[in-house]
């Protein structure tokens, strides 16, 4: 038991902590290309504001799109959602499940942008300082006389330090501005954290045994998929040894029997081969192999297993033949042959 | 040694796990405050909201923060919200988690609030004005009219006050009126932040040391246990579902595959003297399926752990009977049992 907890804690821990780490290498990296970069306001009448409002709204929109590119469910979510229904119906809330949580987790580099930009204010300054009213900051001796566009001219260039000349109109109006966008910053972070509360705290009072179902269906559709790409390259490796050991005997021209005895004193040589031939699981030739991975996604299986000591329950609609004898083996692998069916009875002499 | 060390991480996880979220939020919220570059508007009209802004909004985005991180939270929702089904309700449990979180949600936004108070900033930005008032008309006028109060600038009296806060001002460069103004009102946050630090502390060891007479210490620590169960108990639930799948899946793959074999070989169990190894592992796998096999089954057993809990008695698996093959001859007698 104790080697399955381990597994587990790898397991869990492998999934959500990656992608939980991955978050926030995004938004540290977020927080310090903000750092890095150096804000140059044009100090323009025209260009400001697009220039003030595109920095705070462009840099998130990047890194909310490479959080997607940057989460492996996102194409585990395409294929779900693309496949062909086949045997195993497709249920639109675990999809609705898996995007809401590959968007949650894309969404906190750009909010960390956002509210770094606006808690620094420089963005606001450069996008807005065309709109004050500089009376309230000095003397209005400043603009007297001045046309529209001029006036507009002075005030675009209150970011630039080295353009506007009064030092203390442009510290005051400066910290005007920077106080406003502050408090827009600690707004949006307040309503982001609400908004994750209420999602959060509130959801178990609706649906919770529908919420049990989805979380457990989006994470087999995860394992299952590993566990298929195990399962192929695990057959993949038996089918290439069984093949070149055919080869070499065909050219060698010396013959092995492949039958099985369950006899206790068999070589090391013989269990190998034995267990690759099971690992084949009867697949043997190339295009049955195509067959397989062709299916896998045109035909997904039902989710209903089978017990191996099937009592007649079987649904596939197998002739049935039954021999008492002491051995099984596998037949040939030509696609029109008969399927057989064969029951082994162990008897304790 | 593996055992135990993973009996520690799952019984002592869930109390020391909060406390460490709880004291890392509450040096995030010190390093939150000594980042945030803090930029009083000095203007009169908005010196003020913009103190109460900061006073108040980060505590409260903090206490939400708090609350979320905080295990105890979900596990708090589901056990309130969940219908009865086999399982009574305890409230006191429900009430011993609600406090427990509660508690480490408020820590990270007293530890803002008293940074902020100690440092003095807020309180410099938000009553320099007030201070005028205060001051002028109180038997101290005469001190600060000596401290050479800027009075040749043309603006009114508020509008200097309002200015106090920003050190870059220029009709501040000479006089050392906006340092004691500083002064002076920083020295009253101060005494406001050390008198309620004190009075929390003194609060805190009150509640220690009354508790033990007014409340039922059996029956707190019955609560504690059944709290701390319903924790270990999702998590375990979680951890069973996770293995559950592993195996549902590796068996649905299996499965497909062997579809499209040609022949299928048949083989019930063997019996125990010619199980081999690898055989012995698929057993194992069976088991724990615990004969779950089919979608609408799982779908069924997450439904009914919702809405009809298990009771709390685990006897019956305890002393279940175990499973065997008999073979009987033609007579009804047992010919060979694999017991």
């Amino acid at each position: 038991m104790d080697k399955f907890r381990m597994m587990f804690q790898f397991l869990q821990s492998n999934q959500e902590s990656f992608m939980n780490g991955i978050c926030g290498i995004m938004a540290l990296a977020s927080a310090q290309m903000y750092s890095a970069f150096e804000f140059s306001c044009p100090c323009i009448p025209e260009y400001n504001y697009a220039y003030g409002i595109g920095l705070l709204i462009i840099p998130p929109i990047w890194f909310f799109m490479l959080g997607f590119v940057l989460n492996n469910n996102v194409s585990m979510l395409a294929e779900e959602w693309r496949r062909p229904t086949g045997k195993r119906s497709k249920d639109p809330t675990i999809l609705r499940y898996m995007f809401c949580s590959i968007t949650q987790r894309s969404l906190i580099a750009p909010a960390v942008w956002v509210t770094v930009t606006l808690m620094d204010g420089k963005s606001f300054l450069c996008a807005f300082s065309i709109n004050l009213d500089i009376e309230r900051f000095g003397n209005s001796s400043l603009i007297k006389g001045m046309s529209e566009m001029e006036k507009m001219k002075l005030l675009a260039k209150i970011p630039c330090k080295d353009l506007f000349e009064h030092l203390e109109i442009r510290v005051a109006a400066s910290r005007y501005i920077k106080c406003i966008s502050q408090a827009c910053g600690w707004m949006v972070l307040l309503m982001m954290t609400f908004t994750a509360f209420m999602i959060r705290a509130i959801r178990p009072c609706f649906s919770q045994a529908a919420f049990l179902k989805t979380k457990y269906w989006s994470h087999y559709i995860d394992i299952e998929r590993k566990m298929f790409d195990e399962t192929c390259k695990e057959h993949a490796k038996s089918f290439a040894k069984v093949c070149i050991h055919q080869y070499f005997e065909n050219v060698s021209g010396e013959m092995r029997s492949f039958h099985r005895h369950r006899s206790a004193d068999d070589s090391d040589d013989e269990e190998d081969r034995r267990s690759d031939e099971d690992k084949l699981l009867g697949i043997r030739a190339q295009d049955d192999m195509n067959k397989v991975l062709w299916n896998w996604h045109t035909c997904k299986p039902p989710l209903a297993l089978r017990k191996d000591q099937s009592n007649g329950e079987d649904n596939n609609g197998l002739k049935k033949e039954v021999n008492g004898g002491p051995n099984g083996f596998v037949k040939g692998h030509t696609h029109d042959m008969e399927k057989k069916e064969w029951a082994v009875y162990y008897s304790k002499v | 040694m593996q055992c135990a060390f993973l009996q520690k991480y799952f019984q002592s996880n869930s109390e020391s796990i909060s406390n460490g979220i709880c004291i890392i939020l509450a040096l995030v919220s010190v390093k939150l405050y000594t980042s945030f570059d803090f930029n009083c508007p000095c203007l009169p009209q908005y010196n003020k909201l913009y103190s109460l802004g900061v006073m108040i909004v980060p505590p409260i985005i903090l206490f939400f923060l708090g609350v979320l991180v905080n295990r105890h939270t979900g596990v708090m929702m589901d056990e309130w919200m969940r219908p009865i089904g086999e399982r009574s309700k305890n409230p006191a449990v429900v009430k011993y988690l609600f406090s427990a979180m509660i508690q480490r949600a408020l820590l990270a936004p007293m530890v803002w609030i008293l940074v902020t108070l100690l440092d003095g900033k807020i309180f410099i930005c938000a009553f320099s004005i007030s201070s005028v008032g205060l001051k002028l008309h109180g038997p101290n006028c005469l001190w600060f009219l000596s401290s050479g109060m800027p009075n040749n600038t043309g603006l009114d009296l508020i509008r200097i006050m309002a200015k106090v806060p920003c050190k870059e001002d220029s009709i501040f460069r000479n006089s050392s009126f906006r340092k004691a103004v500083s002064r002076y009102i920083r020295c009253y946050s101060q005494a406001v932040g050390w008198s309620i630090l004190l009075l929390l502390i003194l609060l805190g060891a009150l509640g220690r040391l009354i508790k033990p007479c007014f409340d039922d210490h059996a029956t707190f620590l019955q609560t504690r246990y059944w709290s701390n169960y319903l924790d270990v108990e999702q998590k375990l639930f979680d951890e069973t579902c996770v293995l559950h799948a592993r195996d549902f899946a590796r068996k649905c793959v299996v499965q497909f595959f062997e579809d499209m074999r040609e022949d299928t070989i048949l083989r019930l169990p063997h019996p125990p003297s010619i199980r081999c190894y690898r055989e012995e592992e698929e057993d194992e796998e069976e088991e724990r399926l615990h004969g779950i096999t089919k979608q609408e089954q799982v779908d069924q057993l997450l439904n009914k752990w919702y809405y009809a809990k298990p009771e709390l008695d685990v006897t019956r698996i305890a002393y279940r009977p175990r499973a065997c093959v008999t073979w009987e001859d033609q007579d009804g007698k047992t010919l060979y049992s694999d017991v």
